[in-house]
């Protein structure tokens, strides 16, 4: 099963989905969305490997010697990580301000935005 | 919708996804494999610039466009909860009770860790920055770092102090033009490796302080006074 | 250098503004923020008058293609248009914000400098990860602008519905994003699309599985922001609560750029891999419920917003329908919309700083006072119904004749239904709030002068504004009226070149040797000719038919819709049914989006 990685990491974006279909709680439902995108950083990690290869820094060793991982998918997941902690942040301020707002952070108690 | 409802629609669009995402991952090429053309040239043209630290070279450099724009969401996302996390409406303030609030009880242990771990936490912090170029870390890692180690005064139960310790409009403004500077570096290709690091660092510093600062704020001091609204 | 300097200039400003905006006095703010725009559109109008002939491209940080490590921007005719289109709305908003938001920070203006921004490196972005980065924060300042009112509940609430939907949609994208490295080992659009074709070919020249899949996860967070049916929930919530200028931003722009997004994937990568009937499919639903949905709503904003859904169904059409035609007819109907649905936000937006509600019941009568915003939903109305010589007109032609020549038989009557319903709605709201009479019990409400009653009852709104203003200053009336004239006359642009501009855009080559060789490509090229006679047939229907809806509607509201056959009690059936669809249920558009998710894997695999 070469593939089970891959796989791994589309488990995890649709284990994040069904949490946030189901979640009762929109505080949990915004730990949910950074669960789904936890899925991406290991579907590009896991692009990125190769075996018998060592991180891609060059500071105690030959430029030539082991293979190194793909750096690419590393920077890529990087700005993922980032871009993730920052959207949950904006969420959660908007989250803190509906309990505020409407006393609740049940997704089913709040009431229709439709007029 | 009613709940069940609700999760078979999700079960028969899960399985359809599912089902499309196992069928294009069993095309990729095998876990572990060792064809991968764009690392390969990453990391030439890293060593050509002598840029040790792979990663950074990508992020900063090769790929700083990429950084520009993650910047910019930091940026729009720090000020976006300034907004979002302003007092509004009925709510006050509640400056007077400030020092009551701070982790219920602190023992002098974990008081006197705090205090000493600070300094040297800031210190890390840079350290991971600076050589950034060169070994793993960078302007995110230690951005990351100092923004958090100044909460290490909120562990410890003085957070007056922490408050003193970080202006959020000074924070607020750093921030901004720490994210001018970098864009304006990256887009004339005119700084180094080690200064984009550096700008990064202290915009990702600001920015965390700012996030995390605003919800303390709501935390802490905002309050809605009683009968307020429902 | 002209293309970083349009995406750096509302870069610079925003830092700017966010770093020293609160020392700053309001005036030098505004008037920062204004030329700031205004020169990211003169520089916009420059490289649209250039692309045709120079190649308009620029490797960032000098990591020039021969490395293979760099991103490129590149802007052909339409890219460059459509930033044109962008900085034009932008500068719209301000200036009509500009009395608006009395109390507003720089912040405000700090965030829509950071959206325009966004948005043009989105367009001018060649790479397929760089994309997603500006898309991401093109989302993260609209969920910001959207709660900037963080103080009404619905606000909260509408903001993260729209943030928690389109995140999910994002990551997907970025997943897709992740299997084309996989396989090619590019990020470039132009670079990723050579090596897909070279080895992503199963049977018969067409993509394998993993084609298919990357294509369907990119579309989905596009499909999210261009708000195809099921992925279309978001957006009535966030943009009736959003503040009216980021709604003339979100609807002109912000939510088309999604349907620019799949059109330049497609043919700059997947061209000729995929097919693109999925988009077709949940395009025209988007068209059909969007303006089913509009009719039935009397929030005004939400109805615009309903009516948007409509009308970029439509455009996702029109990318559909394959090819340059088609295409050109998508722009022109871009632009037009654009404008129109701009002025018709500002038009709301007067509205609810006069009278402090854009319930459409509630208004009923009181817009008698406002000529100019009267005349501005007069004329929205029928520039929605496709009145030449506007962009939507000469856009409805040109997609139809491109149209019928696919055998795509149902493109007309599905445009005709769509405009006229939303057409219909808005020409209702005109007669209702401009031409009507007040309602009996409140006689007081008659006279303007005297503004809303403070117990306006409960479709009260904050009215962004303190206090009411009591005229209209030339800064909130302007920028409608010259979008509404740019947009009626769109239809105007010269057939040829936006035929030759479709062309060079369809061209997956073209777009390679544009950004890998810096050539122009030329490729042949047939002119777009707006002025057919089933054009003009078409918006004759179309008048008619939004007329009919609209008296019929007035009509069945004065004789107070009681009783009513079997068909009436049908359709109010249907319409509590779709009303409780769309429940504001954050789980209910979660599970709706993966269910989208899987009908376009349906539609896009071969099997």
């Amino acid at each position: 099963m070469s593939h089970l990685p891959y796989l791994a990491a589309g488990w995890i974006v649709i284990v994040g989905i069904y949490g946030i279909v189901t979640s009762r709680d929109l505080i949990h439902a915004v730990v949910c969305l950074s669960v789904t995108q936890s899925g991406t950083y290991v579907l590009l990690l896991a692009i990125g490997y190769r075996d018998g290869a060592t991180a891609p820094v060059f500071s105690d060793r030959p430029p030539h010697g082991r293979p190194v991982t793909d750096p690419v998918v590393q920077a890529m997941t990087l700005t993922d990580i980032v871009v993730g902690a920052t959207v949950t942040a904006l969420l959660l301020a908007l989250a803190v301000q509906v309990a505020k707002r409407r006393g609740t952070i049940d997704p089913g108690e709040l009431r229709s935005l439709e007029s | 919708m009613r709940t069940r409802t609700r999760t078979l629609l999700f079960a028969a669009g899960a399985a359809g996804a599912a089902a499309l995402f196992t069928a294009g991952a069993l095309d990729l090429p095998r876990f572990g494999g060792a064809v991968h053309p764009y690392g390969d040239r990453a990391v030439r043209q890293a060593l050509r610039e002598s840029t040790t630290n792979t990663i950074s070279s990508v992020n900063f450099d090769q790929r700083a466009f990429d950084t520009i724009g993650e910047e910019l969401i930091l940026m729009a996302s720090a000020i976006g909860a300034v907004v979002l996390l302003r007092v509004v409406g009925k709510e006050a303030e509640d400056q007077g009770a400030a020092h009551r609030h701070g982790p219920a009880e602190v023992s002098d242990a974990l008081r006197i860790v705090g205090y000493l771990l600070l300094p040297v936490t800031l210190l890390i912090g840079v350290y991971i920055i600076a050589h950034g170029a060169q070994s793993p870390g960078g302007g995110f890692q230690g951005g990351v770092v100092l923004g958090t180690a100044v909460h290490l005064l909120y562990l410890a139960g003085d957070y007056p102090a922490l408050q003193r310790l970080r202006p959020i409009p000074v924070f607020e403004s750093t921030e901004a033009l720490a994210a001018g500077v970098f864009v304006a570096m990256a887009l004339a290709a005119a700084g180094a490796v080690p200064a984009l690091n550096g700008a990064v660092g202290v915009e990702v510093g600001c920015a965390l302080v700012l996030l995390i600062g605003k919800f303390f704020e709501q935390a802490l001091l905002v309050r809605e006074p009683p009968g307020g609204t429902p | 250098m002209i293309l970083q300097l349009t995406v750096a200039v509302p870069i610079l400003a925003a830092a700017l503004l966010a770093t020293a905006g609160r020392w700053l006095p309001r005036l030098v703010v505004d008037v920062a923020a204004v030329l700031a725009v205004a020169a990211v559109a003169a520089l916009a109008a420059l490289t649209l008058t250039r692309a045709p002939h120079h190649a308009q491209v620029s490797w960032l940080g000098g990591w020039g293609p021969a490395t293979g490590v760099g991103i490129p921007l590149a802007a052909d005719p339409f890219a460059a248009g459509l930033a044109l289109v962008t900085a034009l709305l932008t500068l719209a908003a301000l200036l009509f914000s500009w009395r608006f938001f009395t109390e507003v920070q720089a912040i405000f203006h700090t965030l829509m400098l950071l959206f325009l921004a966004a948005m043009v490196a989105y367009v001018y972005t060649g790479d397929l990860f760089d994309a997603f980065v500006f898309f991401e924060l093109m989302s993260v300042v609209a969920f910001a602008l959207t709660g900037y009112r963080s103080e009404e509940p619905s606000t909260v609430h509408g903001a993260l519905n729209f943030g928690i939907i389109q995140s999910i949609g994002a990551y997907l994208t970025l997943a897709g994003i992740a299997l084309v490295y996989a396989r090619t080992g590019q990020l470039g659009l132009a670079t990723a699309g050579r090596q897909l074709i070279g080895t992503g070919t199963g049977h018969g020249g067409h993509g394998d599985a993993l084609v298919t899949a990357a294509f369907v996860l990119i579309c989905t967070g596009y499909l999210v922001k261009a708000s195809a049916v099921p992925f279309h929930f978001w957006l009535a919530d966030a943009h009736a609560v959003a503040p009216t200028p980021v709604c003339v931003l979100f609807s002109g722009i912000m939510v088309p750029l999604g349907v620019y997004g799949i059109a330049r994937t497609y043919w700059a990568t997947f061209a000729g891999l995929v097919p693109l009937r999925a988009i077709a499919v949940l395009g025209a639903a988007a068209a059909l419920l969007g303006a089913v949905m509009c009719v039935l709503q009397h929030h005004i904003k939400r109805l615009l917003a309903y009516s948007t859904v409509s009308h970029v169904g439509l455009l996702l059409v029109g990318v559909a329908a394959h090819g340059p035609g088609a295409l050109a007819g998508t722009a022109y109907y871009l632009a037009g919309h654009a404008g129109v649905k701009g002025a018709l936000f500002l038009a709301a937006g007067a509205l609810l700083n006069r009278h402090q509600t854009v319930d459409e019941h509630e208004l009923r009568g009181r817009g008698r006072g406002m000529p100019v915003t009267g005349a501005t939903f007069l004329l929205g109305a029928l520039g929605l119904a496709g009145l030449p010589p506007s962009g939507l007109f000469a856009g409805h032609a040109v997609t139809e004749h491109a149209a019928e020549e696919l055998g795509w038989w149902w493109f007309t009557p599905l445009a005709i239904a769509a405009s006229a319903l939303t057409a219909g709605a808005v020409l209702r709201v005109w007669l209702g709030v401009f031409r009507g009479t007040p309602a009996e019990e409140d006689p007081a409400q008659e006279d303007p002068a005297h503004g809303a009653r403070p117990d306006a009852g409960g479709g009260h709104e904050d009215p962004e504004t303190r206090p009411t203003l009591r005229n209209l200053p030339w800064t909130m009336v302007s920028p409608g009226l010259v979008l509404l004239a740019a947009a009626l006359l769109a239809g105007l642009i010269p057939g040829g070149p936006v035929g030759a501009a479709a062309a060079m855009f369809t061209d997956r080559d073209g777009y390679a040797a544009l950004v890998l060789d810096g050539r122009v490509p030329h490729p042949h090229s047939v002119p777009a000719d707006p002025w057919t006679a089933s054009g003009v047939a078409g918006f004759l229907a179309t008048l008619l038919l939004a007329a009919l809806i609209a008296v019929h509607a007035v009509r069945r509201r004065a004789s107070d819709r009681t009783g009513g056959g079997i068909l009436a009690r049908a359709a109010a059936a249907t319409s509590a049914r779709l009303h409780a669809l769309h429940s504001g249920h954050i789980g209910d558009y979660a599970a709706w989006l993966t269910a989208g998710v899987a009908v376009l894997a349906l539609l896009t695999t071969r099997f």
